[in-house]
């Protein structure tokens, strides 16, 4: 029989509790449903896809395959959906915008919030530098050192993104 | 998609409205105009306010708002910003706070479905006409308000001045005295190219900042109150019967929190919860419900795929589409000859985000609306839907209401029709709205496909011209699209439905692109149609059972029959330029007449000239059509690098000239070109659907321990070439679509580019690493 949790999160900064009847359930349902997050999307719940990607922690996570009984309690969570929370775009919401880098932007949730974990991540390593074309796209194909996650858009804006992310970079790691 | 609950109704309360609506222009349907009793079109005739005005309402002014009503969809590729663009051209207003109402059988008209790169190129010029007919009607009253000729006036921004006096009218004062309601003029005036201002620039798209921002609303967000969650258990194959329902899974699935039913019709098996996961977890053959099944009649083999679409028992028709000169005394008269046979694969739209459709199914119609069936879906023609839903729940299509919400892009007629109806189904068992959001192996496993196809082609070329050309194609169905029949929805036909009757010929579907702009003189080219299953007679398409199929599933994918039939097409012509010792590029111009077409092959003479010379593991070849041998000219140019070792081919450059007459908006249209040439690259280097004799096997995007079988990838970050777009802007032509043309031409390019890396023809799909072998080694 599935057991029940609970977990207070501090999802994009807010205490939020919740409480599922199986505590198998994952994380983006949990998010989706119980917290009103639309920026984490089902894509293909077995984390080949990216389109739940959520930072726990700072973690990239690929929340489809995240039960919510493997989160901490207390656990910081990022989405989408707060990124904007201070009441203007973040750089690479702005940048995505400036280079019209999507079509049906369905994958846009996990291309901008992995590439800003993988940035904070660069820049807490120590390496402040931005990133060339060619490491970015190696991050998003899960081909970078550490990040073995890749990250599909099946309408084509890649390239698009990848000049996003380029020119948001500075900013993010400033 | 903000405003759609607004009634044009609500309107014509005594604030002032002008609508603009249904007309009888081309392209509009003749049965919405049987049912609307449209007149033919005249400035200032008045539909009676008995009609059904609100579904007729293209466009809709009013002192607050101007509101666009479109048939066509927003698909995510950006044709809500560029229709707004036409429409606040002709208006002479500056497109703030446009509002746009989308996809909705209560208020928007029936343009059909929003497919084939027809959206800018047939339902602009409706709009435009609309957009163009109100202001004519704002014209008039603002010469009558300012008691001066109409020539008189100018508009900028809303605002009528008088050119001598100076003396000035906003809309929104001649709105506020108005109750008009207009049919759309065809020949009403136009503004000139010369003058656009909005037209032509690179406006940015309306809805990606909500997007980025996670604000907007896709159809797996929508939520209505009361909302359970539905998840269809699919059969152990695609010919698969339903048998029997483990007690003791059922038992166990029972005890599911917020289990609520399984619904059994037929085939079709679902489970409701009150949550997704409950849903999930009971529809799990590990934690929930555990159904037995008959495999049925078996598949075709994916291995024998080549040699079985070619055999004629799988074939019901055979058409010739085209027959210029004699072929025969073509080849026999040519100094040199060639041919060769080439397949591509079944492939799949393969959307970003699984299907999801919403349902709220009553037991009676509303009294005030009728409606008594509300759907959510991101389908590409919602008046389709309806008729398929209302015929799969055994009511009035009238009564079932079908509201478009943006999905995932789906590039054809992918799953989310069928999503809807499982939707719909689970909603008529259970009495309350159901959310169904399909897992990957729903999609990957269950959506229609774009089907496998072979061709033969036979030529010969002599003193550098091609003297004579032959192309058989054979193909299943490139159109299983919903409509009134519910077989045509995967619930129908789980429930024991027929899907419909094959199609009589290739015509533009199997056979697009088949025939060649080229000029040869003798030219033969054959369509084959393959039975996609069990049907009454030798020479019949019409199905004789249900879940009898010898072939999977197959329907529309972006482009149809054009990829297939232009990889053939366009390697065979430069496999006859190797054979006669001709330059690609000059082959093809020398074969061809309309000067558009040559524009777009000498818009690629210079990266033609600059090529890598080739033959050392780098090489460049192209290709050319002009989409469906009648619009859109686009010529590519692809840059390949063959690791002779492993077999793995490299694109690294794609440089594409693309004609599609006015530009609409420059930036929208790159961003289109560029999708089409790397799902192209996809398509040609890693797609390919795998299939065991009871169905897809290909279920997920990667393999793993989970899958360990070849699964469905598709193009990666790392993978996608640059790119570069040449737009041959031609202001005074009308607009065709952008969607589809280039995406058919990139597999040859790639292929041809192959050629001239490394020595080798790879005349199969996807040219993977092991083909690409197989070539060399052959070679």
């Amino acid at each position: 029989m599935p057991r029940s949790v609970t977990r207070t999160l501090t999802l994009n900064g807010k205490q939020r509790k919740v409480r599922v009847d199986d505590d198998a359930e994952d994380l983006l349902y949990v998010l989706r449903d119980q917290l009103d997050q639309h920026g984490p999307r089902f894509g293909c719940g077995v984390t080949q896809c990216g389109a739940c990607t959520v930072l726990v922690d700072g973690e990239i996570t690929r929340s489809c395959q995240t039960p919510l009984n493997s989160v901490r309690d207390g656990a910081s969570v990022e989405t989408l959906d707060g990124l904007d929370a201070h009441g203007s775009l973040h750089p690479l919401q702005r940048a995505f915008i400036e280079q019209q880098a999507a079509q049906c932007a369905y994958c846009i949730n996990g291309v901008i919030m992995g590439s800003l974990g993988w940035l904070r991540q660069r820049q807490a390593s120590g390496n402040t530098a931005v990133p060339s074309d060619a490491e970015i796209k190696a991050f998003l194909s899960g081909e970078a050192p550490g990040f073995t996650r890749n990250y599909i858009c099946r309408c084509g804006a890649h390239n698009r993104m990848v000049r996003a992310i380029s020119s948001a970079a500075a900013e993010v790691l400033s | 998609m903000t405003g759609r609950e607004l009634s044009r109704r609500r309107f014509l309360t005594g604030v002032g409205s002008l609508a603009v609506g249904f007309s009888l222009v081309p392209g509009v349907r003749a049965r919405q105009a049987a049912r609307a009793g449209a007149k033919p079109p005249s400035p200032g005739f008045r539909i009676a306010e008995t009609s059904d005005a609100d579904s007729l309402s293209w466009l809709v002014l009013t002192p607050a708002a101007i509101t666009i009503h479109s048939g066509k969809v927003e698909l995510g590729t950006g044709t809500q910003t560029a229709l707004t663009q036409i429409v606040v051209e002709e208006l002479h207003v500056d497109g703030r706070g446009v509002q746009y109402v989308q996809g909705d059988t209560r208020v928007t008209p029936d343009q059909g479905t929003t497919a084939g790169s027809k959206t800018i190129q047939n339902g602009g010029p409706q709009l435009r006409s609309a957009a163009a007919t109100a202001f004519q009607a704002l014209l008039g009253l603002a010469a009558q308000r300012l008691g001066v000729g109409q020539d008189e006036l100018v508009a900028d921004d809303g605002v009528f001045r008088d050119v001598h006096t100076g003396h000035r009218v906003t809309y929104q004062q001649l709105l506020a005295g108005t109750d008009l309601v207009l049919v759309a003029d065809p020949n009403a005036p136009l503004a000139s190219p010369d003058d656009y201002e909005i037209v032509g620039k690179p406006v940015q798209r309306a809805d990606l900042p909500d997007k980025v921002s996670a604000r907007f609303r896709y159809v797996h967000d929508v939520t209505v109150p009361g909302l359970v969650h539905g998840r269809v258990i699919r059969p152990s194959g695609r010919n698969a019967t339903f048998v029997s329902i483990d007690p003791a899974s059922l038992a166990r699935a029972k005890a599911i929190p917020g289990f609520i039913q399984v619904v059994q019709q037929g085939n079709f098996v679902g489970v409701v919860g009150t949550t997704e996961w409950a849903a999930i977890q009971a529809a799990d053959p590990d934690t929930g419900v555990v159904v037995n099944w008959d495999d049925g009649q078996p598949l075709i083999a994916q291995a024998s795929l080549p040699q079985a679409l070619r055999d004629p028992a799988n074939q019901y028709a055979s058409v010739e589409m085209v027959n210029v000169g004699d072929v025969e005394q073509g080849l026999a008269s040519a100094a040199v000859t060639a041919q060769a046979g080439y397949f591509t694969p079944f492939q799949m739209h393969a959307a970003m985000g699984a299907s999801c459709g919403v349902a709220d199914v009553r037991t009676a119609p509303d009294r005030a609306t009728g409606i008594q069936v509300t759907v959510w879906s991101g389908t590409q023609d919602v008046y389709a839907l309806r008729g398929a839903v209302g015929s799969l729940l055994g009511v009035p299509a009238d009564s079932v209401q079908v509201v478009y919400e943006e999905a995932a892009g789906c590039y054809g007629h992918n799953g989310a029709d069928d999503a809807c109806a499982d939707a719909a189904l689970l909603s008529q068992a259970v009495g309350r709205p159901v959310r169904v959001q399909w897992s990957r192996q729903d999609e990957h496993g269950w959506e229609p496909l774009g089907p496998a196809m072979a061709h033969d082609l036979r030529g010969g070329i002599t003193d550098g011209k091609v003297v004579a050309w032959e192309h058989v194609l054979c193909s299943p169905t490139h159109n299983s699209r919903p409509n009134g029949n519910r077989g045509t929805l995967l619930a129908g036909a789980l429930t024991g439905s027929l899907p419909a009757a094959l199609p009589s010929a290739p015509g533009d579907t199997a056979g697009r692109n088949a025939p060649v702009t080229y000029t040869f003189p003798n030219n033969h080219l054959v369509g084959n149609l393959v039975r996609s299953f069990e049907t009454t007679g030798a020479t019949s398409g019409v199905p004789a059972a249900p879940l009898r199929y010898r072939f999977l599933r197959s329907t529309a994918l972006r482009s149809l029959g054009g990829l297939s039939n232009t990889f053939a097409n366009e390697s065979f012509i430069d496999e006859l330029a190797a054979a006669g010792g001709a330059d690609p590029l000059q082959l093809r111009l020398s074969s061809l007449g309309d000067p558009r077409a040559v524009a777009v092959l000498e818009a690629l003479t210079d990266t033609w000239a600059a090529r890598p010379r080739g033959g050392n593991g780098v090489g460049a070849g192209i290709a050319f059509q002009q989409y469906e041998t009648e619009f859109t000219y686009v010529a590519a140019y692809a840059e390949v690098a063959v690791d002779t070792g492993t077999g793995q081919v490299q694109v690294r450059r794609v440089v594409v000239a693309h004609d599609c007459g006015l530009v609409i908006n420059p930036d929208g249209l790159r961003n289109q070109i560029e999708g089409n040439v790397v799902q192209g690259v996809s398509r040609a280097l890693k797609e390919e659907v795998q299939f065991d004799e009871r169905g897809v096997t290909s279920v997920v995007w990667e393999q793993s321990s989970f899958h360990p079988t070849p699964q469905y990838s598709v193009l990666r970050f790392s993978e996608v070439p640059e790119i570069e777009v040449i737009l041959l802007d031609r202001t005074d032509q009308p607009a065709w679509g952008a969607g589809e043309p280039t995406i058919g031409i990139v597999p040859a390019a790639i292929g041809n580019a192959v050629f001239a890396a490394a020595g080798v023809r790879v005349r199969t799909l996807p040219m993977t690493p092991d083909r690409v072998l197989d070539a060399m080694r052959d070679g």
